[in-house]
């Protein structure tokens, strides 16, 4: 199967990733091999197979609700580019 | 010193032998020495490795750690507290991890020390080495070849005798196909065996931590550390963890061995089949009944691995939005172009293509024909490998279909380079534990010789190789040369 140019850009907008013009027609090709290859999933006889949620089958465990972390956002912000008052800057979205 | 292997260094501690200091300002200098070549760290933590050291000597007495002043390597996947932690990527060149892995932490209350970070293919993602942002490893084999990977900087730096051995990771090979390429022990344990906290996620219903070791018994010596539940990962699992080390010289007697017939096939090169031919005969002689196996759906783990990997990865690697951490592309025009330029510039080709691929999997309208498709292949999957265990003990194989490929050889066409992990992914879908224990040399390159369990049966396969090891001087044979 052949994506479409217009495909990978949306999947590209999807994914929030920039890709330039002169890498969309690279991706066409390796996405339309990687979705051949994997296209032959559609041959296995899956009747009345569950999807796989777990490897182990194993379920989630829960906890008490409680708080188990002490405040740490100094030291986390520290990784961070741009930050003002504890907060995180980012470019203006409301006008 | 180098070459010795993790107990011997352990016991010559002890002995007081020699020093950890000395230890670790020998391993720093062949670091400095040989490392231009191989390209297997990004980070070397000298300075405080050194320090680590001397306070081990200092303490030393008969209360010591097991491990007490052993020197190890982080694969660049684990968060280290205060040193930067890059996961092979540019997006990560500029973060220092304000906590430590669940991993990092207990191998040092074990009395490990940490020489520094081997390179990795970008966030775990590749199967060559060749997708870090720090440039490829080299195989310490021959340096035109590349070290395998996803763990390609923990195996050269292991085999290279740079460092007695190194953590990994393996979503769907990335420890057991480094570890036949360079010609050592690797391990995946059991999915939930070992916690993920602090390691930074890939494909989380796939990714599991383990050890590149000289030999069986050093990966049961590690495994003992760094198991065990940990409730800041949910996926841990809460089962008691056995003394590896000390299960390991139990006879091989009347052990059902399967062999799995869909390995050895015209894709497996001839000289490596002889090579696990040879390697069952061996096993034979310690006792073992070697009878072939069928996995019918495991032709189909490749396809499947590349539906739910990347599916999982796009999700994972949401997180990167050059806003919290990591890389921030300069002056955005807006809040879109902040995420779309930082994540375009702040990751590599072989990431973007499998958060592309992962993006187009899941997206409306094609959910069901392919990730709900690839999790019920992935029950087939799972099934063969519970079918086969009714049979027989463990199961084994090759481990990967060639030795050490040349660097470039396959970069340019993913798929190709996807079918390297054709023996190993089955396992990683099925959540199974499996390693990878030299084998042979083909063209002077090593092999490996897969050896699977079932679910929570490390102390089994462990057994094995380390029985095998008893018998045969592969896993002993290092690289000649500058590396000598």
């Amino acid at each position: 199967m052949k994506l479409s140019r217009h495909e990978v850009e949306s999947i590209a907008h999807l994914a929030r990733l920039e890709i330039s013009a002169a890498e969309i027609p690279v991706y066409v090709d390796n996405l339309s091999r990687i979705i051949d290859f994997v296209q032959q999933l559609d041959g296995a006889d899956t009747e009345g197979v569950a999807p796989m949620a777990h490897p182990l089958n194993m379920t989630q465990p829960l906890r008490e609700d409680r708080v188990t972390e002490a405040d740490a956002h100094e030291l986390y912000q520290r990784n961070a580019r741009a930050v003002e008052a504890g907060l995180y800057l980012v470019p203006r979205v409301i006008e | 010193m180098h070459g010795m292997t993790l107990a011997g260094i352990a016991r010559a501690l002890k002995a007081r032998e020699f020093s950890s200091e000395e230890l670790v300002r020998h391993l720093l200098a062949r670091i400095e020495r040989l490392d231009g070549e191989l390209n297997s760290f990004i980070t070397v933590t000298g300075e405080a490795a050194l320090e680590a050291a001397r306070a081990a000597d200092a303490a030393r007495g008969a209360d010591a750690a097991p491990l007490a002043g052993v020197p190890i390597a982080h694969k660049d996947i684990f968060c280290t507290a205060g040193v930067k932690t890059s996961c092979g990527s540019r997006m990560l060149d500029n973060f220092v991890s304000p906590y430590d892995a669940t991993v990092v932490e207990r191998l040092r209350a074990a009395g490990t020390i940490m020489l520094g970070k081997t390179n990795m293919d970008e966030f775990a993602m590749g199967s060559s080495n060749e997708t870090s942002f720090y440039g490829p490893v080299h195989n310490p084999w021959d340096l035109s070849r590349v070290p395998g990977g996803s763990s390609g900087g923990s195996a050269a730096a292991v085999a290279a005798r740079l460092v007695p051995a190194a953590t990994g990771t393996d979503t769907g090979g990335s420890i057991r196909q480094p570890a036949a390429l360079a010609g050592i022990t690797g391990i995946k344990p059991t999915y939930g065996r070992v916690s993920r906290y602090g390691m930074i996620a890939f494909a989380s219903s796939l990714d599991q931590a383990g050890v590149l070791t000289l030999t069986a018994e050093d990966a049961a010596l590690l495994l003992t550390a760094m198991s065990g539940h940990d409730p800041r990962d949910s996926t841990s699992v809460d089962a008691p963890v056995p003394d590896y080390a000390a299960g390991l010289g139990a006879s091989l007697e009347g052990l059902r061995i399967g062999l799995v017939e869909e390995f050895m096939d015209e894709g497996l090169d001839p000289a490596n089949a002889r090579a696990i031919e040879v390697a069952l005969k061996v096993l034979e002689g310690l006792g073992a009944v070697i009878r072939r196996v069928s996995l019918p759906s495991i032709g189909l783990s490749v396809p499947t691995y590349y539906v739910v990997a990347p599916a999982e990865c796009s999700s994972n690697l949401s997180r990167f939005d050059g806003v919290r951490f990591g890389y921030r592309a300069a002056e955005p025009r807006d809040l879109e172009d902040l995420y779309k330029r930082s994540r375009g510039e702040g990751f590599g080709a072989e990431v973007k293509r499998r958060i592309m691929t992962g993006t187009y999997v899941l997206s409306a309208g094609y959910y069901d024909a392919y990730y709900l498709k690839a999790q019920r292949v992935r029950q087939l999957i799972a099934a063969d490998f519970r079918r086969a265990f009714e049979e027989v003990d463990v199961i084994v194989g090759p481990t990967s279909p060639t030795p050490a490929f040349g660097l470039g050889a396959k970069v340019d066409d993913p798929v190709t380079m996807y079918l390297n992990d054709i023996y190993t992914i089955g396992v990683n879908l099925a959540g199974l534990p499996g390693l990878s224990a030299p084998c042979g040399f083909v063209d002077g390159l090593p092999v490996g010789l897969q050896i699977v369990g079932r679910a929570f049966d490390e102390g089994r396969i462990l057994n094995v190789a380390h029985r095998f090891q008893q018998e045969t001087d592969w896993h002993a044979r290092a690289p000649g040369g500058a590396f000598a």
